[in-house]
């Protein structure tokens, strides 16, 4: 019993001490797996211009254009701290529209202009049929 | 299968309640009551679960109502949301049969965490198809290299590196050398991989969305989420089912070997 107990209280520690390790690495990492920039954080690090990042947020209600040439749309992204306006030329995903998530990858031409060569959308937690969507259209909450 | 590590059948000294779980573990440590009670178990876990499993999908696809943004490819939770759980849950178990396995020595330890990898890492490769399925016309994309699709990409790889080290070990250890320790100690180590998969859409900005069931309720309406619990407990059954058949061919594979061994001994 004595061997038992103390490979118990070997294993709880190793477990403890692994758990502990991963935790601190994985807020260590925080900030580098983040899949993208949102407006605001692009604002505050001072993405520079022509660099690829990927930009993430709403598509600002209103904001979606299409130009004549009927294959380029302008828009704005916002996470309500800063907006971003955005052009992207080509197909977008159906999910794509006004008031739901997006995820650009592309670069800064100007500061506060961002021109995107993909375009993939991000869609919410919730699923629910048609009838009950009704005026609950709208993502409400795009995570941080 | 004589093994020294076999436990003490008289005395477990009746002091406290930790002995009594021991106890009771150990009650299934004899393979052959082990096998008296699987083999029944085995049949019935793999119809009732493969019954639910065909009851929710065909709920999930004639009967549930599509969503109001994703329209009909909504329903690719029904097997997605299930081998998630399920890829998840077969490391949780490997993980639980290494701590069995380091701390009491329980002689299914091993063998049962061998078991589990295999429909683990299948469970794990069907959560990473279908949403690479689901991903195209939702998001616009196959892959994307996001925290939560790259986690569980991890977990699929830590299964093959288990399943490829606990062979090797039991191939090296035929003779109950190592027993499926150092197996047992990755189980472990690689169990911390669980909440990085759990927290990444928490932790981290992520393409995928946020957690649709916890412990405090659903963002999925109740029309579309009811066949989700059927496909769930359904594939969760057969998984079980699945692990049981393979912990009697381990355990009869185990048993045949010990036997030519003699055989060749005494020949």
């Amino acid at each position: 019993m004595r061997a038992k107990n103390q490979r118990l209280v070997l294993t709880l520690t190793a477990l403890g001490a692994l758990v502990a390790a991963a935790l601190l690495a994985m807020s260590a990492l925080r900030n580098q797996a983040s899949f993208f920039y949102s407006p605001g954080d692009a604002l505050r690090d001072h993405v520079a211009s022509g660099q690829a990042i990927r930009l993430g947020g709403m598509v600002e209600k209103g904001s979606l254009r299409r130009e004549p040439d009927g294959v380029t749309i302008d828009f704005r992204v916002t996470d309500g701290i800063a907006a971003v306006a955005a052009t992207y030329k080509g197909i977008v995903p159906d999910l794509f529209r006004e008031g739901s998530g997006v995820v650009a990858e592309g670069r800064f031409v100007a500061p506060g202009r961002f021109v995107a060569d993909t375009i993939l959308a991000k869609h919410d937690e919730r699923y629910m049929p048609p009838q009950v969507a009704g005026s609950m259209h709208e993502t409400k909450s795009l995570k941080r | 299968m004589r093994d020294a590590r076999r436990p003490h059948k008289a005395g477990f000294p009746a002091d406290a309640a930790p002995r009594k779980v021991v106890a009771t573990m150990h009650a299934f440590a004899n393979p052959a009551r082990f096998m008296s009670l699987a083999r029944p178990l085995t049949g019935w876990l793999g119809w009732v679960g493969a019954a639910l499993v065909v009851a929710g999908l065909a709920a999930g696809l004639a009967l549930t109502p599509p969503d109001y943004l994703q329209g009909e490819t909504v329903r690719i939770m029904y097997i997605h949301i299930p081998a998630a759980w399920l890829g998840m849950a077969g490391w949780g178990g490997i993980a639980a049969a290494s701590v069995s396995e380091l701390v009491w020595r329980h002689p299914l330890a091993a063998v049962a965490a061998r078991a589990t990898a295999v429909p683990g890492a299948v469970f794990a490769a069907i959560c990473l198809a279908s949403g690479s399925i689901w991903g195209r016309p939702t998001w616009g994309t196959w892959w994307e290299w996001d925290g939560r699709l790259t986690s569980m990409l991890v977990l699929f790889f830590l299964y093959i590196a288990y399943i490829a080290l606990a062979d090797a070990e039991a191939e090296r250890g035929a003779s109950g050398a190592s027993g499926g320790r150092i197996a047992a100690i990755f189980g472990l180590v690689g169990a911390i991989n669980l909440p990085i998969i759990h927290f990444s859409v928490l932790w981290w900005r992520t393409l995928h969305q946020g957690e649709s069931i916890g412990l405090t309720g659903s963002t999925i309406d109740g029309a579309i989420l009811w066949p989700l619990p059927l496909t769930t407990l359904g594939f969760t059954l057969l998984f079980v089912a699945i692990v049981l058949m393979r912990m009697r061919t381990l355990l009869a594979t185990a048993k045949l070997e010990a036997r030519l061994r003699r055989m060749g001994a005494a020949a």
